[in-house]
């Protein structure tokens, strides 16, 4: 069984917090391949299409017929462990700081050998499931676990570093008068988080949702206008050293588009919340998040955004919230990069029409707030990075890789 | 030509000396100020105010500091003018560019139904309150401002209070339709109260819906909203000074609202 996860103490004040530092950065442009597919949660590795060998490590031709016909594929996760090793020294500044550290070699079901990390309950011979997580340097890392899932395997403190599992870590959520801000503090509360806080503005609206989150026994409610650049900053310096995991869920869905309803009040109002919002967020609770990444086993991990699948493509119905769900994507792109310094990871989740008032016109399928909250936290827990959450979400992403003209043309609500 | 400049020197004196007191009726305009909140299908809902810095003397700013404002012309303490309603948008004097200067100062005379008002918010200003008011304090000059006193600006700083909004809407003070008439025929300059509109919060159930606005901007009247330390005013014997900004085309305006009052 997994070591029971150490839990946080407060701070030392005296001591000096481990600066981040991120593993081995350069990767091959084939290699970003694999990131790629760590990043939505795939098992994927290259296959020959002409003499069906996969490939591993990524590369350019295969290695055993030299076409240049690879294609990444889902393969079997399945492998059996055959040697298992214990590195207790490096000279590279992450691992160091981390060691002792397990690596093993892993038979794959689907072909290759596969150079892994391994988690601590593994022993040499027993059967293994891999997983392709993203490391702290954004680079795609194998790691492998026992077959069969055990109790507390996400303790497991060399394998969170590859993940950002809410246990024991305090999270912010942004706005706690949507019924998705009430399902996510449920869905943190039962993943273990250590405190959550949680923002709300609008203070002449009553809303149930925050009565509900009130009544729970981890949550704190402050208020947050991410409208504000002032409200921002106070609660920055009043929590900012403490959230650990940042859930961006800020929302303002107005339907229509340009001809038939310009509005331009309703697309700055659109424009403020989703991407200067974002931004405010950025500027003052991202510096310090990125000085804690590695700020013991529960520093600062992952900064997730609530954003709708339009903004990798215009919706005419919803016009003007697609623009500025794009802008927000852009922006958290840039967000990604800075961030990644401090081994903080940027997740980005995509989220179709859901059943809320603002959705009324859409038909179904629609997402149930719980639902979304469940995969959010799943995603998390197993590190992932670019997150598609349901029918809607997952079709746009097909219909985009198959023709990016045939979607813009035909798509409505 | 003498007397008149030495009527200012007299006043200039008088301010100097504390013998007029000057009282700041203005809120403080910011991200905090609460913003009405119209029903879907009513109009628009006005963005919140917001102050960025463009420098806060640092590198970039030099030795400056200085903020871009956004606001709706109605935030905050503000001015209406007529053209703010579609019964007034035909005077070509009745917007912040034009309406001529000399009517940005006038007389006050301050009604105080703050008890009325702790009572019950939903408070209706009446025609026979004024005309009690009158009773008590003498007639309403033509020229003055109606200044409606209802202690509602000590909520100013909790919005949601300010507002008091349920599920019928808002809950606040305000004069009914005979009220305003009444207010027409004494020739006011306009009618001034301490919430977040001039209109009663519930005045969408008024013939014609929000009276104050219809009767009083189609009068080529004025209206201000969210004043505050009405109580330091007496009931007569005040002047308030009300110039907006000169926006173009202003429908109205955030301003200082100051008044100058005999020291007691």
């Amino acid at each position: 069984m997994t070591t029971l996860l150490p839990t946080p103490k407060r701070k030392d004040p005296v001591k000096r917090t481990r600066k981040p530092s991120n593993p081995p950065r350069q990767r091959s442009r084939e290699a970003q391949g694999l990131a790629a597919m760590a990043a939505s949660g795939r098992f994927a590795l290259q296959v020959c299409q002409e003499c069906s060998k996969v490939q591993y490590p990524p590369q350019q031709f295969c290695g055993s017929c030299l076409s240049d016909r690879l294609k990444w594929q889902d393969v079997g996760n399945g492998g059996k462990l055959l040697a298992e090793t214990t590195l207790q020294h490096s000279n590279d500044i992450f691992f160091r700081d981390r060691l002792p550290w397990r690596l093993g070699i892993i038979v794959a079901d689907a072909g290759p050998s596969i150079v892994v990390h391994l988690a601590e309950d593994c022993v040499q011979g027993d059967r293994v499931r891999m997983s392709l997580a993203i490391d702290r340097s954004g680079n795609a890392a194998i790691t492998a676990r026992p077959e069969k899932p055990i109790a507390r395997e996400e303790d497991d403190l060399q394998l969170r570093e590859m993940a950002f599992d809410p246990k024991d870590r305090r999270v912010l959520i942004v706005d706690g008068k949507t019924e998705i801000g009430l399902e996510l503090a449920k869905a943190f509360t039962k993943a273990g988080a250590r405190d959550i806080f949680v923002g709300h503005s609008q203070p002449w609206r009553a809303s149930i949702h925050l009565d509900a989150i009130k009544a729970m026994d981890k949550t704190t409610t402050y208020p947050l206008d991410v409208t504000d650049t002032d409200s921002v900053e106070e609660l920055a310096a009043m929590i900012g050293d403490k959230v650990e995991i940042m859930v961006n869920n800020s929302y303002h869905l107005r339907m229509g588009g340009v001809l038939d309803r310009f509005d331009i009040n309703t697309s700055h109002d659109e424009m403020e919340i989703h991407y200067h919002g974002l931004m405010r967020l950025a500027a003052y609770f991202g510096p310090v998040m990125r000085s804690r990444g590695a700020d013991g086993h529960h520093g600062a991990s992952a900064w997730l955004n609530i954003l709708s699948a339009y903004a990798w493509i215009n919706n005419p119905l919803l016009g003007t919230y697609s623009a500025s769900q794009a802008a927000a994507l852009s922006l958290s792109q840039c967000l990604r990069t800075e961030l990644a310094d401090g081994g903080v990871r940027v997740v980005n989740t995509f989220i179709g029409p859901i059943e809320d008032e603002w959705y009324q016109l859409a038909p179904p399928p629609k997402l149930v707030p719980a639902t979304v909250a469940k995969r959010i936290v799943e995603s998390l827990q197993r590190g992932l990075e670019d997150i598609p959450i349901g029918a809607v979400a997952e079709e746009i992403i097909q219909r985009l890789a198959e023709n990016p003209k045939e979607i813009e043309r035909t798509i409505k609500l | 030509m003498t007397n008149t400049s030495e009527l200012l020197n007299q006043f200039h004196k008088a301010i100097k000396s504390n013998e007029i007191e000057i009282i700041d009726l203005s809120h403080t305009l910011g991200p905090n100020t609460p913003m009405i909140k119209v029903p879907e299908g009513h109009g628009k809902n006005p963005p919140p105010v917001s102050l960025e810095y463009i420098s806060n003397y640092t590198d970039d700013g030099g030795h400056s500091r200085w903020s871009t404002l956004t606001t709706a012309e109605h935030a905050g303490t503000h001015f209406d003018t007529p053209s703010h309603w579609t019964s007034g948008q035909d005077f070509v004097d009745g917007n912040t560019e034009t309406i001529a200067v000399n009517r940005f100062l006038a007389p006050a005379c301050v009604l105080d139904y703050s008890d009325g008002v702790k009572k019950n918010p939903d408070f209706i200003l009446t025609k026979n309150d004024i005309l009690k008011w009158e009773d008590q304090h003498g007639s309403i000059e033509s020229g003055s401002w109606v200044l409606f006193q209802s202690g509602w600006s000590d909520r100013f700083n909790d919005p949601d209070k300010f507002l008091n909004m349920d599920e019928d809407g808002c809950h606040s003070p305000g004069p009914d339709p005979d009220a305003v008439k009444l207010m027409i025929e004494r020739d006011v300059c306009g009618f001034g109260t301490e919430t977040i509109g001039t209109d009663y919060g519930a005045a969408s159930k008024f013939e014609p819906p929000f009276p104050l606005h219809y009767f009083m901007h189609g009068a080529n009247k004025f209206g201000l909203a969210s004043l505050t330390n009405l109580d330091k005013l007496p009931p007569k014997g005040s002047i308030i000074i009300t110039p907006p900004l000169k926006i173009a085309m202003g429908s109205g305006s955030p301003l200082r609202v100051l008044a100058l009052i005999p020291k007691l």
